[in-house]
């Protein structure tokens, strides 16, 4: 019995944080149609979470790249199959690695960023201060950051893809003795346009996931250094699962059959 | 003027304020007093609508407020009569003094050209004893003093009609604590505002007060002219001004 009841309240807990952050995600969204905006915190979240975010990506996919490259190559020497190289790292970060890596090193930059950010100016009054000179948290704070995540990255990602598959096609011709162009020609004639746009949307809800999880637990701190910490492990945590939940859902949505 | 009726307001089972009634006199300077922990923030708090109480009305100038929902035009009126002063300044991290001194100028209804809200700034900075050298910097590189100044100088930048002080003097050495409260009851005067500052240091009381109420287990035990604090015969008040252990006011709380 006591069992069941344990189950119960955390379901119920689970069902009240699922409902609070829907609501959150509501509120923010609508305020897209609602001015005031403040384009001026827009473009520095866009220049913060774009353009400060490009070497942590661009590190991560040339390394996943040139690692996948040697892993399909011994893998496939196995059933002498080494050829498929160029197409497999072009699926496998176009698909998958690309979006996901991107977005969990978002996760773990922006959305750990943000969330400490916020929480901080709710522990120092700052977000009451907002109030009293007739500012909404809600469009100053978080939808110019969640508004710029969906937007820039897609940007990152398609970046990221690309020096992926160039991580890749270093490691194959360099050390693995591919030829340039045959890669080069392998890589584009097998990638379709779906999985660019499957890549391109993945991204963007990845982008709001992120921004979304900083703001949501930024917003609910609580009090002193350890609420602030709290909500930012909570952040990156959520922000992570929820990237790679929400990943099943759109592979799922784009490619079965 | 002011005017709050058996307001109430808990967290959880902690019930802070049990039916606070007051009022605040336009054009006067009222300071509550208390010990910490009290509740004087969350009443003041209750006022600007920062925290809903849980029971009870608050008025300014006859129209209730109590339940003027944010984003609605009612509450953005309402919220530019305010000017206030954190306790920890409240400054935001990210902009330049000048841009904190002006927020309000920059953005909203009352929002000016960059460089008239830039000139209003500095000269609001002057205001409070603060070189327009000042206006570039980052809070982070003031000292205590310097933010409660900066604070003060964004809480009067719209010049309001009413100001609140949360505590403006705490953490601040005497001779600091001193200029800020003159800078108050300078600029109160000066600009005819209505306000209401909440402290526990006795300094504050006297130099700013024109009026005094005394919070103590979530309800005024008592209020009335500065002039007649010391002779208030009320047991709180009396044990709060000599500072002592000893009286209604428990010192573990």
């Amino acid at each position: 019995m006591n069992v069941l009841a344990i189950i119960g309240r955390a379901m119920l807990a689970m069902l009240a944080a699922i409902g609070r952050v829907t609501l959150f995600a509501v509120d923010t969204v609508s305020h897209l149609g609602r001015p005031p905006y403040y384009p001026r915190e827009f473009g520095q979240a866009l220049v913060q979470i774009g353009y400060f975010s490009l070497p942590v990506v661009g590190l991560t996919t040339i390394f996943t790249g040139g690692a996948l490259a040697l892993q399909i190559y011994a893998g496939g020497a196995r059933f002498s199959a080494e050829a498929v190289v160029p197409q497999i790292v072009a699926i496998g970060m176009v698909r998958e690695l690309g979006p996901v890596l991107v977005g969990l090193m978002i996760a773990a930059r922006v959305t750990s960023s943000i969330a400490a950010e916020i929480a901080t100016m709710k522990v120092t009054e700052q977000i009451d201060a907002l109030i009293t000179l007739s500012t909404n948290p809600a469009k100053y704070l978080t939808l110019p950051r969640v508004l710029a995540a969906t937007v820039v990255m897609p940007f990152l990602v398609g970046v990221g893809d690309i020096i992926g598959i160039m991580g890749g096609y270093l490691v194959g011709v360099e050390r693995l003795g591919f030829n340039a162009g045959t890669y080069l020609r392998n890589t584009i004639d097998f990638l379709e346009p779906l999985d660019v746009v499957s890549s391109l949307t993945k991204a963007a809800v990845f982008g709001f996931l992120a921004a979304l999880m900083g703001c949501y637990f930024g917003m609910r701190s609580g009090r002193g250094a350890q609420g602030v910490g709290r909500a930012t492990k909570n952040a990156v945590v959520a922000a992570s699962v929820l990237i790679l939940a929400a990943n099943f859902v759109l592979t799922e949505l784009f490619f079965s059959a | 003027m002011i005017e709050l009726v058996d307001v109430h307001k808990a967290f959880g089972a902690n019930s802070v304020l049990t039916g606070v009634n007051l009022t605040l006199r336009k054009g006067r300077s009222m300071v509550i007093i208390g010990g910490s922990g009290t509740g004087k923030s969350v009443l003041l708090k209750c006022v600007l609508g920062l925290v809903q109480p849980d029971k009870g009305a608050i008025s300014v100038d006859g129209t209730e407020v109590t339940n003027l929902r944010q984003g609605t035009p009612e509450r953005d009126a309402f919220l530019a009569r305010f000017g206030m002063l954190f306790q920890g300044s409240a400054l935001f991290d990210s902009l330049p003094v000048w841009q904190n001194v002006a927020f309000r100028l920059l953005r909203g209804s009352l929002k000016k050209p960059r460089a008239e809200a830039h000139e209003i700034a500095v000269e609001k900075l002057r205001r409070v004893g603060l070189s327009p050298d000042v206006a570039d910097l980052f809070p982070a590189e003031l000292s205590g003093g310097m933010q409660k100044r900066v604070g003060l100088a964004r809480a009067i930048a719209t010049e309001p009609e009413i100001i609140f002080f949360d505590e403006p003097t705490t953490g601040l050495d005497p001779i600091m604590a001193g200029v800020i409260n003159d800078l108050i009851r300078g600029i109160a005067s000066e600009m005819g505002s209505t306000a209401m500052t909440i402290t526990h240091d006795m300094s504050s009381v006297r130099a700013i007060a024109d009026d005094v109420a005394m919070l103590h287990d979530g309800t005024i035990q008592w209020a009335g002219p500065a002039s007649e604090m010391d002779s208030s015969g009320d047991p709180c008040v009396a044990q709060f001004i000599a500072g002592s252990a000893e009286g209604p006011i428990e010192t573990v709380r």
